[in-house]
């Protein structure tokens, strides 16, 4: 099976995509003739051209509302944010009119658009270019979240997403866009709201997704090397649809439970998911329910200081220790 | 037509109702008769809609609770512009508009007893009880909102136009937005990419004078549709009192839009006799003597009756028969609205995901709601 780069799987994605559909276009700034910039989109003008491929101004409220207008007539827009941080600006066009229109004209439009980019830390680039909107993103009923952790799940998903008949929004990794993994040449399409057991174990799972499940498979290897803890990795891959039943059958499994997210604490992913983990599986528990986040203030550029405000394998590890102590 | 349209001028050299100087315009000289009778009774259906809307809002209904809730933003003295510009659409040509909406649903083709029903929020409503006065929908009539935030429709507008390119069918999308919206970003950042990428749009700002309680004049620096010239846009004004001028004006810009894929930005004047919305008391921002000036010398309902009277195609008795018809109407609708039933717990619910309301198209896995 070829290895290839994450940003690689997205644009084979894309590519299989643009040439199954004529509906979908590609937009957003610099996606064409700069091709791209972290690449993902590279080589994709000159393939599929103008009509296809097409470079936006810096004018994220306008390309992202055009692109919500075009979808209600039926065009399928993937429009790149160079990075997810720069929602801010389009946040009335993604969660007033993305998220709301097939609601308030009672089911008779549809918004089949993908919003994808990078949203992490840990590139340095400060407060203004680090943000993981994926909870306020998902507290939109009407929207989709995706965070691929892999070029395999990266590929997948994104199909699924372009497909996908609702407003979709994937949230990619700059830190993973060159991770390489194992991508099937024929085609293939990873449901959305489907959990991925990454790593199996007995003595604790850990719940993630994006670039910290990667990060958390690095730890299992330590937790399993170090300290003879066999812990199981649960990559939700998508936040919503969320496949809670894939968690729930691990936290029955391993009676400990560590969240691990690239996140804000306060209002977090992980803090529905501890709400839902207790609702439903209360007496499986043999401890509280555990998490780590990023350290809660504004994203701090201090190079050094910046990897230890996000997860890594070395504070996941503690977590885990004292979970499972 | 690459700059302000010589329409202006045109207007100023006429009289008491200076939109008559249209009437020979092709696009006016073309209608029948039954056709210029058809376009008052559109708006005067408007009017009387409006009209019993208001008196359903200002009334209890029989339980004690409200009939119609939130906001409701009226249309009442504008009507000669939703009309006069929608009467124009072709079959490939769509509009949107922002939260004063009831006038261009029913311009577009919307019956009155989903509008009345969506006020009340019965299912029975347009958008099911969910969209209420601000969000009526209605894509059979290529009618895309009804959106509630200011100038956030005006993108959306403009992704029809794109939409309409991209599928290379000749049409154009009527953006409408109020003159309160032309200082938000979103409205420029449409205008960029409307005129960068030839996009076959009309922005139609309804200028009724204040948004909300602020003139344009605290409000807008410089002249409203002229900051197209900013963009390289063709752009024109019109009065918006009498829908002869409006059809006139806005079928060049419509033509413009279709046939050369030029967008433009026409800045329509028109007045509100209401107030922002029901709630808002209107004593703080202007004079009642000024509403009474325009309800006598510039009602577009009655300029044009009594053009269409002075024309020979209508008299008194077909007038009020019209009239007659449109409060019947609008009397069913309230009627209808009030014996649907309400949405049901469970409907809240639906309408959210296609996914979820096609379960056996469903794809993905996992929970979509979160109760």
């Amino acid at each position: 099976m070829p290895v290839i780069q994450y940003r690689e799987a997205i644009r084979h994605a894309l590519a299989e995509e643009l040439g199954r559909d004529p509906n979908v276009v590609v937009m957003g700034e610099e996606v064409a003739q700069f091709n791209g910039a972290y690449k993902v989109t590279e080589g994709l003008l000159e393939k599929f051209g103008p009509k296809r491929i097409v470079d936006t101004p810096i004018s994220e409220a306008g390309f992202i509302g055009m692109g919500v207008g075009a979808s209600m007539l039926g065009i399928r827009p993937v429009i790149e944010l160079m990075f997810w941080s720069f929602y801010s600006v389009a946040f009335d066009q993604i969660l007033n009119n993305a998220a709301n229109v097939r609601y308030m004209s009672g089911g008779l439009i549809n918004c089949p658009i993908v919003i994808r980019g990078p949203a992490n830390g840990g590139t340095n680039v400060g407060a203004t270019h680090s943000h993981t909107p994926e909870n306020v993103l998902a507290n939109h009923p009407g929207i989709k979240v995706v965070v691929p952790s892999t070029p395999y799940d990266a590929k997948g998903l994104l199909k699924s997403a372009i497909r996908d008949n609702d407003p979709v929004m994937f949230l990619e990794n700059t830190m993973l866009y060159g991770d390489r993994g194992e991508v099937p040449t024929e085609e293939y399409l990873i449901p959305l709201g489907k959990a991925d057991v990454k790593r199996e174990g007995t003595d604790l799972t850990i719940v993630s997704y994006g670039r910290a499940v990667i990060q958390s498979l690095a730890t299992a290897n330590l937790l399993q090397q170090e300290h003879g803890v066999s812990a199981e990795v649960v990559d939700l891959r998508s936040i919503r649809p969320l496949d809670i039943d894939t968690v729930l059958a691990s936290v029955r499994k391993t009676h400990r439970v560590l969240i691990v997210e690239e996140q804000k604490p306060f209002c977090g992913v992980g803090a529905q998911l501890t709400y839902m983990i207790q609702a439903e599986a209360f007496d499986d528990l043999d401890a509280p329910i555990a998490r780590l986040c990023t350290v809660d203030a504004p994203a701090i550029y201090s190079p050094p200081v910046e990897v230890e405000q996000l997860p890594n394998p070395q504070r996941i590890l503690r977590a885990a220790l004292e979970l499972v102590d | 037509m690459s700059k302000k349209s010589s329409a202006t001028a045109e207007k100023k050299s006429g009289s008491a109702a200076p939109g008559e100087s249209y009437r020979s315009a092709p696009v006016n000289a073309a209608l029948s008769a039954d056709q210029k009778v058809a376009l008052l009774r559109t708006m005067v259906r408007i009017r009387r809609f409006e009209e019993r809307c208001l008196r359903s809002y200002q009334a209890k209904n029989n339980a004690g609770g409200t009939n119609i809730g939130g906001f409701l933003h009226l249309y009442i003295g504008q009507e000669a512009v939703a009309v006069g510009c929608c009467s124009l659409m072709g079959p490939n040509d769509h509009v949107i508009t922002a939260y004063r909406d009831h006038g261009h649903a029913i311009a577009s083709g919307m019956e009155l007893n989903p509008l009345m029903a969506e006020l009340y929020g019965k299912i029975t409503g347009c958008s099911k009880g969910k969209g209420g006065s601000m969000h009526f929908f209605d894509p059979s009539n290529r009618y895309w909102g009804g959106h509630g935030i200011v100038g956030g429709q005006v993108p959306l507008g403009t992704g029809l136009a794109y939409a309409l390119k991209y599928k290379g069918i000749k049409g154009a999308c009527m953006t409408f937005m109020g003159d309160g919206a032309v200082n938000q970003g979103a409205v420029h950042e449409a205008y960029n990419l409307a005129a960068l990428w030839s996009l076959p749009v009309v922005f139609v700002i309804e200028n009724n004078g204040y948004s909300m309680g602020t003139s344009q004049a605290r409000s807008s620096a410089g002249e409203l549709a002229k900051r197209a010239e900013a963009y390289g846009m063709a752009w024109g004004t019109c009065d918006g009192h009498h829908i002869y001028e409006v059809r006139a004006q806005l079928d060049k810009f419509l033509r413009l839009a279709r046939d050369e894929g030029k967008p433009s930005v026409v800045e329509v004047r028109t007045y509100r006799y209401r107030g922002h919305s029901v709630s808002d008391p209107d004593n703080t921002y202007r004079r009642k003597d000024e509403i009474e000036e325009y309800r006598r010398t510039k009602d577009p309902i009655q300029v044009y009756q009594a053009t269409l009277i002075g024309e020979g195609v209508l008299d008194a008795v077909r007038a009020e028969k019209i009239d007659e018809e449109a409060r019947a109407e609008a009397e069913g609708a309230a009627a209808f609205a009030e014996a649907s039933p309400y949405p049901t717990v469970e409907d809240i619910q639906k309408d959210v995901y296609w996914e979820a309301d096609h379960p056996s198209e469903r794809k993905s896995g996992g929970r979509l709601f979160f109760n």
